[in-house]
């Protein structure tokens, strides 16, 4: 029998594996972002910077992670 | 009305701050972060507009805007550039406030790729439902007056008209509309798009306009740190010769010099 040990999520559109438990701080820090840089958005929905540490990423998330870049 | 003896003393508010500079720039097209940096510095902007855009998963160290421009001393005006319906943009604004914790912020919504004209119809609604959620938007339109009113009464705290089309350097096309949206708003008005030149820039501060945003015509400069300075001089000098109230043009000479005593 096959463990589950990860879960498939979509972040910024392409599919990933993140550990299953792993909250939203923890995924930010695997993917090697700051999360004071960003933004976070969980399928469609924000997800407040005061509660990355505590919201745990589930299976078949669609995330977007956005931050500032130059434009008019 | 007391009009001030020098730039400096001359402020002006949006949605409760108030800003000394009249000119605020974009951050896009520029060749380097540095070059960014440096028109940003030459052209005394104290607002800058930014997008909001995914993270680069496969290089999170990649350089950042934050590093070079930072947002503790220099107003960051997040944008919904590249939005085409109402939703999208307030979606991205969201993030953006998030990201941030600015409610200030600049909406536009687009009609379409090839002109990149604001759908006004969109514009508002997006207004409306951002207003209704605590954003305090400065609004990209059309120049036409009655538009300009009911983004005003929807609660935009800044009306921005185009002069020209985004990105176009053509300077603006219709100084009658721009006039007569800045008679008849009771909140700053800022020529937004269109500037080519510095001679631009000063007319829309000569028809009155609180201020002028642009982008393209600093960053496609081929000094666009020497034309950061140019647009700073030229949005002063716009807004001197505005508050100095210009002479009346008449039709044939009016000589300079006394005729008595001519020999």
């Amino acid at each position: 029998m096959e463990l589950k040990e990860s879960l498939a999520i979509h972040v910024n559109g392409d599919p990933r594996r993140v550990t299953v438990g792993v909250t939203i701080a923890e995924m930010l820090s695997e993917l090697g972002l700051d999360p004071r840089k960003v933004a976070v958005e969980r399928n469609l929905a924000i997800v407040p910077r005061a509660t990355f540490g505590e919201v745990r990423v589930a299976e078949g998330d669609a995330f977007e992670i956005v931050h500032f870049v130059g434009g008019g | 009305m007391n009009a001030p003896q020098s730039v400096s003393s001359d402020r002006w508010t949006v949605a409760g701050r108030t800003f000394s500079s009249r000119l605020i720039v974009g951050t896009g097209k520029y060749k380097s972060l540095e070059e960014n940096a440096a028109a940003v510095e030459a052209s005394g902007a104290e607002i800058v507009t930014v997008a909001v855009r995914r993270v680069n998963i496969s290089d999170p160290n990649q350089p950042r805007l934050t590093d070079f421009i930072d947002p503790a001393k220099v107003t960051y005006l997040p944008n919904t550039a590249g939005c085409f319906t109402a939703e999208e943009a307030i979606r991205t604004l969201r993030l953006a406030r998030e990201a941030g914790g600015w409610n200030l912020v600049k909406l536009e919504v687009l009609g379409e790729a090839k002109t990149l004209y604001p759908d006004m119809r969109e514009t508002l609604r997006a207004t409306e439902t951002l207003v209704a959620e605590g954003f305090e938007p400065m609004v990209y339109c059309v120049d036409d007056p009655i538009a300009a009113k009911q983004l005003e009464e929807a609660g935009a705290v800044a009306i921005m008209p185009l002069g020209a089309p985004i990105g176009s350097g053509l300077g603006i096309q219709n100084c009658v509309t721009i006039r007569l949206i800045v008679e008849g708003a009771g909140v700053p008005v800022l020529v937004d798009a269109g500037v080519g030149t510095a001679s631009d820039a000063a007319e829309a501060m000569e028809l009155g306009c609180d201020g002028v945003l642009m982008n393209t015509a600093i960053a496609e400069a081929k000094d666009p740190v020497l034309m950061a300075r140019a647009m700073k001089a030229a949005v002063e000098a716009g807004r001197l010769a505005y508050l100095a109230g210009r002479m009346q043009k008449r039709r044939y000479a009016d000589p300079s010099s006394p005729l008595a005593g001519l020999i």
